[in-house]
């Protein structure tokens, strides 16, 4: 009986005698849940276009962010780091296209998946060689993000909303915005969707599969360096960072592997669910649950939409 | 010049249907086994059988258990640390629970517990395809990574959170813990992996295996001739885990001697899946190459430029040089060292004629 109350009732007489302290844990997950629905977005876009699973997406965001600290330590000026930080992202979908992809047109995606993962590794050892493996700090002041807080007074408590979370969340949401007119006015947005829906049909009608690539890739380095800057704020530019990009798995398989919208909601399920179970039900369990429940919620969707929320439905045929 | 099967006739089916169908290989076979059961234990330096041909071993049953279920069965698995991590700590608590039982039974039994494990978490299999299945496995790698840190019961409440390996012995002779020398914890190792191997290579030589291999290549296919879905993919999930599991107690009993959580977690999954894609999906003997480049190409670079530069830089330069290993290995021969392996041999047939 105990075990059931603890379930059932205790948390919600919690969630009502505290409201400051659930609207603070909803806010924690409204923000890590964009968090989450930035680097699934950065999956999303090279899924869509290549049908390749990129495994490497959680090192890019570290390797932005870190060359972006890296630059800056160099005594160039935060700006024209940033900019830097852009081109360095562009020559590393140009190289990535050129040594990887092209060479492994064609192959099954499990082997395309492997190869980002060798990619990972990779860039894990070319990053810890030029900038070192101990964590950094973000520069964030001199990108001009704010760093206090709001401390709004409700419900008989304080309600803290770091400016920084504010600001990952409004930008997450002009790069959804970006995106979306990107794929949907734009001639190269067209070309892209044309791309991801049939590789030879679009062949057939001059649209350049390298060169879209190249152009996939850079888009999701940028969602990259902007994930990282993000992260990088909330605590420091380590290796640890792309730990997340394992966080960000449930997310895409939750929304659907090729849909941008899921990205955004699977996002913010994901982050709601996971602080939400952690503050009121991982004590019961003994902690950190974190580590493993954005997996469970997406099994549970999965088990009733095994397309993921937004996927395509595929019909399958002998 | 030597290996040609010119005279070698087959009379039966069963000669036909032979694993090693040529002499030549059944006698480098037999010559390879004695090399490693006589010569290795009592040749080779205690640094060679603890850091080298012991792990290579382990990994490569682990990389066999994984290449079950994603080379023949076709189910993508990311959890392999966390089972091998349940046969690790069944067999910690086996050993005491029944402190008299021999511990090498328990190795055995041990691997039904992660193949318990593998069975509940293989069953969203039927619904779930592809990547989405990914995430099945990396719940239950999360899941255990917590649990083996979260339930003190499991490491027998000890302060430090890792489970210490206790002396163990076959007739008298100490073959875990601290006394135990490294030859008979590698002749161990080494019988145990060879049985296993004989099972893997019957199971899919055989009906099962076939089974599996026409659920991979297309299920739907493989229903409408009459295979049962969900009893194939979770007998592929089980077994796996089996061999994983024994493996993941072979690494601790045999090999660490103690364990913590972070001896099973994620990186783990991800060496064996290296090593079964480079040695080739759907190949036992690509399970060998594969953790025997894998596991030792770290070990090499280390020796090379050990002296030169220092440790953390070796450290980088040999994950970069692994990274691009593994896409040039994906590039020049996706289907693995195995496929090279088998092009060496039919040129070798030939040679040194043309045709």
């Amino acid at each position: 009986m105990e075990i059931l109350f603890n379930i059932f009732v205790q948390p919600f007489i919690e969630m009502f005698t505290a409201p400051d302290l659930l609207i603070q844990v909803l806010w924690e997950g409204f923000v890590s849940g964009t968090l989450y629905a930035l680097i699934a977005l950065g999956f999303v876009l090279i899924f869509k276009a290549s049908g390749v699973f990129n495994f490497a997406q959680g090192i890019m965001v570290v390797f932005g962010a870190l060359s972006l600290v890296g630059l800056y330590s160099l005594g160039v000026p935060a700006y024209v780091a940033l900019a830097l930080c852009i081109l360095i992202m562009f020559l590393l979908a140009a190289t990535v296209e050129r040594f990887v992809m092209r060479p492994l047109v064609n192959q099954e995606p499990i082997i395309l998946f492997m190869a980002t993962i060798g990619l990972t590794f990779f860039l894990i050892g070319f990053g810890e060689f030029v900038f070192g493996g101990e964590p950094k700090l973000m520069i964030t002041e001199e990108l001009g993000l704010p760093t206090g807080s709001y401390d709004i007074e409700a419900f008989g408590g304080l309600i803290i909303l770091q400016q920084i979370d504010i600001s990952a969340a409004l930008i997450a949401g002009a790069m959804v915005a970006a995106l979306a007119v990107f794929f949907n006015k734009t001639r190269i947005g067209r070309a892209l969707r044309a791309v991801a829906d049939d590789h030879q049909a679009a062949m057939s009608v001059g649209i350049t599969l390298q060169q879209i690539w190249v152009i996939v890739w850079f888009a999701a380095g940028i969602v990259a360096l902007a994930t990282g800057i993000m992260w990088g704020a909330r605590s420091d530019v380590s290796f640890a960072l792309q730990i997340i990009a394992l966080k960000a798995l449930p997310v895409l398989i939750l929304g659907g592997l090729t849909s941008i919208p899921g990205a955004i909601v699977g996002g913010l399920i994901i982050g709601l669910s996971e602080k939400m179970l952690e503050f009121y039900w991982g004590p019961m369990l003994g902690g950190s649950i974190e580590s493993w429940v954005p997996y469970f919620v997406a099994l549970i969707f999965l088990w009733f939409m095994p397309q993921g929320l937004f996927g395509e439905r595929i019909i399958e045929r002998v | 010049m030597f290996y040609r099967e010119n005279g070698q006739f087959k009379t039966s089916y069963a000669a036909d249907q032979a694993v090693f169908p040529i002499l030549q290989d059944r006698i480098a076979l037999a010559a390879l086994l004695f090399v490693l059961f006589v010569v290795v234990p009592f040749t080779f330096s205690d640094f060679w059988l603890n850091s080298v041909l012991t792990p290579t071993l382990i990994f490569a049953l682990a990389a066999i258990g994984l290449n079950l279920l994603t080379g023949y069965a076709g189910q993508l698995s990311l959890g392999t640390g966390g089972f091998m991590g349940c046969g690790a700590y069944a067999c910690y608590k086996l050993t005491t629970i029944f402190p008299d039982v021999n511990i090498i039974i328990l190795i055995f039994l041990s691997g039904i517990f992660a193949a318990a494990i593998g069975f509940i978490f293989g069953l969203p299999s039927l619904r779930i395809k592809g990547f989405y299945l990914a995430i099945a496995t990396l719940a239950s790698q999360f899941f255990l990574e917590w649990a083996f840190g979260r339930i003190a019961w499991l490491y027998n409440y000890n302060a430090s959170g890792a489970i210490e390996v206790p002396t163990r012995t076959l007739f008298e002779l100490p073959i875990t813990g601290p006394t135990a020398t490294s030859a008979t914890r590698y002749l161990v190792v080494l019988a145990i992996v060879l049985v296993l191997t004989f099972v893997a290579s019957n199971l899919v030589h055989g009906r099962i295996g076939r089974a599996w291999m026409a659920v991979r290549d297309m299920d739907i296919a493989a229903e409408l001739i009459g295979i049962r879905l969900l009893r194939t993919k979770l007998l592929a999930f089980t077994i796996s885990s089996y061999f994983c599991g024994v493996a993941g107690a072979m690494m601790v009993f045999l090999w660490l001697g103690a364990a913590e959580v972070e001896s099973f977690d994620i990186n783990h999954s991800f060496l064996i899946l290296f090593m079964v894609i480079i040695g080739g999906l759907g190949s036992i003997i690509g399970c060998f190459m594969g953790a025997i480049f894998i596991w030792n190409l770290p070990i090499l670079l280390r020796s090379t430029f050990g002296g030169l530069i220092d440790a953390a830089t070796v450290e980088h330069i040999s994950f970069m040089i692994v990274g691009a290993l593994i896409i040039f290995f994906l590039i020049v021969e996706p289907h693995g060292l195995a496929r090279l392996w088998q092009i060496a041999k039919e040129k070798l047939r030939l040679w040194p004629f043309p045709y």
